[in-house]
């Protein structure tokens, strides 16, 4: 019995004959058979749908076309994914969608990068069948700083809710109403600014169609790029060079660093800098923070929140904001390296360089949408002035060099500008899951014991990979005197990415049972690599590439350490003074605040 | 409104042999003074032979799908599972049909007996009745039906609960699936099947949906047997049946009819003299008109000359005066309304349908139009996720085939 | 705690706090004030550790739990095609002149709310309505002359 239900199960798709495992769906099975179906509701990082019924399929014997995503093989079954029954019905399918649609596919953001577009296109909907039913008087929300929601360009497929839902435990979106009102809609309706949404921006890369998508700021950059007067400052997020290429037709998983530089400067950005250098810098306040912590507890005997948990992914602190507003303090206190980039460049940048930090315009290039909304938080303007004046995603910048009509492939490589331009392969693996506690580790390792963090080629493989949760212990030995407080204690780390899994770290700590000292957490699943703000699509075989690549970039840095980097060096030196002093306190770290869930 | 429905037989319905409608009274009969005998009396007996009897009826399911219900619960018997549950499908939703309140008001204990027994074959002590929000004044007497009930199965070693869950407006809540789902609290919407609520129902465990009138009808093949039961019907189609019968007739109401009635006699019977068409099955049934009448018998789906029952025997007489336009303007309104809208072809597909016989009447759209709604109407058939979208093909079909004219002018 | 908390917290105490308990609960809300508030589906969230925006989607789901208040008697006429056929028009009209109000409105002293309906389920004894729980059927002007004046003295 058990060795009839392991065997394949064997079936025959448009003559061509397979054996797959048993419980594998029609369109997967399809799949190894090199056969396309195709598919709207369905996405490889969500459960099955069923809604769009795109993926139909005849199957022999069968009185209706079976949805192939949702409807398991069975032995000896012969399908058909092209023949005229399912051809027609597809057209009608499809034809359905476009008439329910905003079809101004001229003024689209997400125009050639639509999967309804691409489906429309490939069956000629010609759209003169029927009639359009698409509701008169819908309003874009653009209520929030990073999510712009477009309900005329919603084919209810679902996918955004299942992303809130699944991968984000978030809810923000979900069904509401019936029939011809059903609709994606927040709780009563309400702005998506008032509501729980966190800003990840995972719903934009699982929409397939333009419904959900970022508040684009460019047009306000090219502006000022175009002002004399003033001083237009960019810096990169370490994922945005190995996922820019995918906008601009190279391969997933090609590294761009250099002709990206070049091709800002050609768009005229005066100063192209590198958002790694204040993640090198994060790195050693962050550091020192968990250092300060661990020695309050262990030396003082002081009540101090542990585990210290990781503040870079604003996705994730506007989590933890709505819904364990009891536990902020375990949050660090550092700001992002987005927002200590943003206030270092309107003080000692502008200090450096002699410029008005009044006609500086702080523009970050990243792979998120929550950027945006952090880069507008109150708190966030320590410098005087608005530390960050725009959070741009991978897609606005990809726009905006096509726009340029620069040819990047052809374009040289360039060097990022000084100062605040230097930065170490410890930072660029901020962009992977993993990245963070990775550099951490290596920074933190070498202050207390004066070695080498001990792994291979200083490569913490324990804390890499897509593994929702991941743990990693590190044995500390042979401590330097200051930090004999340590010495034989087992650094417990653990590294979340998708908020879900956020979601389980921290009711351990809300239980008061988290065996961890330091957390990193990434609101997006494969961390930046795989943020709200990348490229369209996203799934896990792009997501491995990417990372792929930032670990290359890694290896390819002179300097693999935060604390090695000269011009961080420098930055304590001559501005800062020390890690956790007065003036870091003051520019680099931040508050929080307590929001509702309901 | 399920499309579950599998027939062995191909072979044409025949009606009944001597065309007459013959009525029979064994859903609401009061055979017996001394209340639940049934349940003490098959109780007693073993739960495979139960559920052989049954098999061996013939007896399918009254609420639209037209399942073997012997079938079902055998499939759930055999399934293993820690817990099971019994569901009474009283979620009547289907334009013209008001059998299962009837059958509530009259014979309650009639449902909660079968329950009671479906519970012991299947190897569950929980019973849920999904009761429509708009019968909610039925409630107090079923409670009070129910205690007698738990009286009576405590007596008779019967380890059974059953409770009532109230829907509230919801049509689709009809499906076994989307029941399901709102039983659980959540939004009605139908399920992906396989896996079907035999195997994986409600809190995913096994669990049988069946209709109140399957429920009744099953009691009384326990009660007569399964041989006498079959005495009744034709071939697919065994036993009687309620039929709810409205429009335009003088003898509107509930009746209980054997199966295989010839629609002719029927209309002879109950029309108003000028009767032009008969919608069988409700909205989600096919529209029969009048020169159609004599080939036409009542039954499962069968052959050509039969015509399937897809829902719970609504029968809705149209006369001479009526527009059938306006007949179809108002299912479509009402599909719009109660589609669940998770799939493309339901959703979108009724307002297209409805949109386009719009067009058309205003002159908007050519009569060709109707072509492309009729092969719409076929893809919502081969493509909708539940029966409800599937099912709205049928009477948009049968409509616009039949009432061509009357959908242009 | 106000009173909707506590209203809430009881509901919550007597169905569980099982996702399983949000349509009785609602039901109840629906029924006590008249409609499902945005307060009493967030409190209704807290209670069984669900979102808002599931609250929300599963209310709008079911055309009896109104998110808009009603009034104390909610008339559901049935539109479904054997009432239509049966002069469900003229029942309307009546009502509305009654009522001095359209379909989808409630009256002023929140008395009285006017919805359409699909099928009641007394299609033979059409043109039918629900006032509350309570059906009525084989309807006539006259009759909802009578039948209102009725409720407007209870």
């Amino acid at each position: 019995m058990s060795n009839r239900k392991n065997a394949n199960v064997k079936l025959n798709i448009d003559g061509v004959d397979l054996a797959v495992p048993p419980g594998t769906s029609i369109l997967d099975a399809a799949k190894q058979a090199s056969i396309r179906i195709p598919t709207l509701c369905h996405h490889e990082d969500l459960c099955v749908a069923g809604n769009c019924r795109i993926c139909v399929v005849e199957v022999a014997g069968w009185r209706n076309l079976a949805p192939s995503c949702a409807t398991p093989v069975m032995e000896g079954m012969k399908v058909l994914t092209s023949s005229p029954k399912v051809r027609v019905a597809r057209k009608d399918l499809i034809a359905l969608l476009v008439s329910e649609h905003n079809t101004q596919c001229t003024t689209c953001y997400r125009s050639t990068n639509c999967e309804l577009q691409t489906l429309s296109a490939e069956y000629n909907v010609d759209n003169t069948d029927f009639l359009s039913v698409l509701k008169p008087g819908i309003e874009v929300d653009r209520s929030s700083w990073s999510v712009e929601k477009d309900d005329s360009k919603c084919i209810r497929c679902q996918r955004c809710v299942r992303t809130c839902a699944e991968l984000q435990h978030v809810n923000a979106l979900d069904v509401a109403f019936k029939g011809k009102d059903m609709k994606i809609s927040t709780f009563m309706g309400l702005p998506l600014s008032d509501v729980v949404c966190v800003n990840c921006g995972q719903c934009i890369i699982h929409c397939p169609t333009g419904a959900l998508t970022e508040r684009r700021y460019y047009d306000r950059i090219w502006e000022a790029i175009g002002d004399p007067d003033t001083h237009v400052v960019i810096n990169t997020a370490p994922s945005v060079r190995v996922a820019l290429g995918e906008m601009l037709g190279f391969p997933v998983g090609t590294r761009v660093t250099g002709k990206m530089v070049a091709a800002l400067k050609r768009i005229g950005f005066d100063s192209v800098l590198d958002t790694d250098f204040t993640a090198d810098v994060t790195i050693i306040e962050e550091g020192s923070e968990l250092l300060q912590r661990l020695k309050r507890a262990l030396v003082s005997k002081e009540k101090v929140a542990l585990p210290m948990i990781t503040s870079c992914s604003p996705g994730w602190v506007k989590f933890i904001e709505h819904m364990y507003p009891g536990h902020l303090d375990h949050l660090s206190t550092c700001k992002s390296p987005q927002q200590m980039f943003g206030a270092l460049v309107k003080t000692y940048y502008a200090e450096k360089r002699g410029i008005d930090p009044a006609k500086i315009v702080s523009v970050a290039a990243m792979p998120c949408a929550a950027k945006k909304f952090e880069a507008n938080r109150p708190e966030m303007q320590d410098s005087g002035h608005q530390d960050v004046d725009a959070g741009l995603t991978t897609r606005e910048i990809g726009h905006m060099i096509r726009q340029s009509g620069i040819n990047f492939a052809d374009l040289p490589d360039c060097a990022y500008d000084s100062w605040m331009g230097e930065s170490s392969g410890a930072a660029v693996i901020f962009g992977a899951t993993g990245g963070v506690m990775e550099a951490a580790l290596r920074t933190v390792y070498e202050l207390v014991t004066g070695r080498d963090v001990p792994f291979k080629n200083l490569a913490i493989t324990p804390v890499r990979g897509l593994v929702g949760i991941k743990e990693a212990s590190v044995k500390i030995e042979g401590t330097l005197p200051e930090y004999a407080f340590l010495e034989g204690i087992e650094l417990r780390v653990a590294i979340a990415h998708g908020l879900k899994n956020a979601r389980v770290i921290m009711e351990q700590v809300a239980a008061g049972d988290s065996p961890y000292h330091f957390i990193e957490i990434m609101a997006c699943p494969g961390g930046c690599i795989g943020g709200g703000g990348q490229p369209i699509p996203t799934t896990d075989e792009i997501r491995r590439k990417r990372m792929a690549a930032i670990y290359a970039e890694d290896e390819g840095m002179p300097v693999r350490k935060s604390h090695k980097v000269p011009e961080v060096a420098k930055l304590y030196e001559d501005f800062l003074k020390e890690p956790l002093g007065a003036k870091s306190h003051h520019l680099l770290h931040t508050t929080y605040r307590k929001r509702h869930r309901f | 409104m399920d499309s579950t429905a599998s027939d062995t037989a191909n072979e044409p319905v025949r009606p009944h042999p001597d065309q007459r409608l013959r009525r029979v009274d064994l859903i609401f009969s009061q055979y017996t003074r001394e209340r639940y005998k049934v349940l003490k009396t098959v109780l007693e007996r073993d739960s495979d032979d139960i559920i052989s009897e049954l098999i061996d009826s013939g007896l399918k399911g009254r609420g639209g799908a037209g399942f073997l219900t012997g079938m079902k619960w055998k499939t759930a018997r055999e399934t293993a599972g820690d817990e099971k549950y019994i569901i009474c499908n009283a979620d009547e939703g289907e334009p013209g049909t008001f059998k299962d309140r009837e059958i509530l008001t009259r014979v309650p204990r009639k449902v909660f007996a079968a329950m009671g027994v479906c519970g012991r074959v299947v190897g569950s002590k929980t019973g849920i009745v999904y009761l429509r929000g708009e019968y909610r004044y039925l409630v107090p007497e079923l409670e009070k039906e129910i205690r007698v009930f738990k009286v009576y199965a405590e007596e008779y070693g019967l380890d059974f609960d059953i409770r009532i869950f109230l829907g509230s407006g919801a049509y689709v809540c009809g499906e076994e699936t989307a029941l399901i789902e709102s039983l659980e609290g959540k939004r009605g919407e139908p399920r992906n099947k396989p896996p079907y609520p035999t195997s994986v129902g409600f809190r995913d465990k096994p669990t049988v949906v069946n209709n109140v009138e399957t429920f009744v009808s099953a009691l009384e093949v326990l009660r007569m047997g399964a041989a006498e039961f079959k005495k009744l019907g034709i071939q697919d189609s065994r036993g009687s049946k309620l039929f709810s019968v409205s429009g335009d007739t003088p003898q509107s109401g509930i009746y209980d009819l054997e199966f295989g009635l010839s629609l002719a006699k029927f209309v002879e019977e109950f029309g108003d003299g000028d009767t032009k068409a008969v919608q069988v099955g409700g909205a989600s049934g096919f529209c029969v008109p009048r020169k159609k009448f004599h080939e036409t018998t009542i039954g499962y789906q069968g052959g050509l000359t039969g015509i399937s029952l897809p829902t719970g025997g609504s029968m809705m007489l149209f006369n001479s005066s009526r527009s059938m336009f306006n007949v179809l303007h108002n299912y479509l309104e009402f599909f719009a309304e109660e589609s669940c809208g998770q799939c493309t072809p339901c959703r979108v597909g009724c307002q297209q349908l409805l949109k386009g016989i719009e067009a058309i009447k205003r002159g908007e759209k050519s009569a060709d139009h109707l072509t492309t709604l009729l092969r719409l109407s076929d893809t919502m058939r081969l493509t909708a996720k539940c029966g409800l979208g599937q099912s709205v093909a049928n009477s948009f079909a049968s409509i616009v085939e039949n009432f061509r004219e009357e959908m242009i002018y | 705690m106000d009173e909707l908390q506590t209203f809430v917290k009881m509901l919550a105490e007597k169905h569980g706090n099982r996702r399983e308990s949000l349509l009785p609960m609602l039901q109840a809300l629906a029924e006590r004030y008249r409609h499902v508030s945005g307060e009493a589906m967030a409190e209704v969230a807290r209670e069984l550790d669900l979102s808002t925006a599931e609250v929300y989607g599963t209310a709008t789901f079911y055309s009896f739990l109104d998110t808009t208040r009603r009034g104390k008697y909610i008339i559901r006429i049935c539109k479904t095609i054997v009432c239509d056929m049966h002069g469900k028009n003229q029942i309307v009209k009546t009502l509305e002149e009654q009522l001095k109000i359209k379909v989808g409105e409630t009256t002023h002293n929140h008395k009285f709310s006017l919805l359409e309906t699909n099928c009641l389920g007394w299609c033979h004894k059409g043109p039918a309505m629900l006032i509350n729980d309570e059906v009525y059927s084989d309807l006539t002007p006259e009759k909802i002359c009578q039948i209102i004046a009725d409720y407007r003295n209870r």
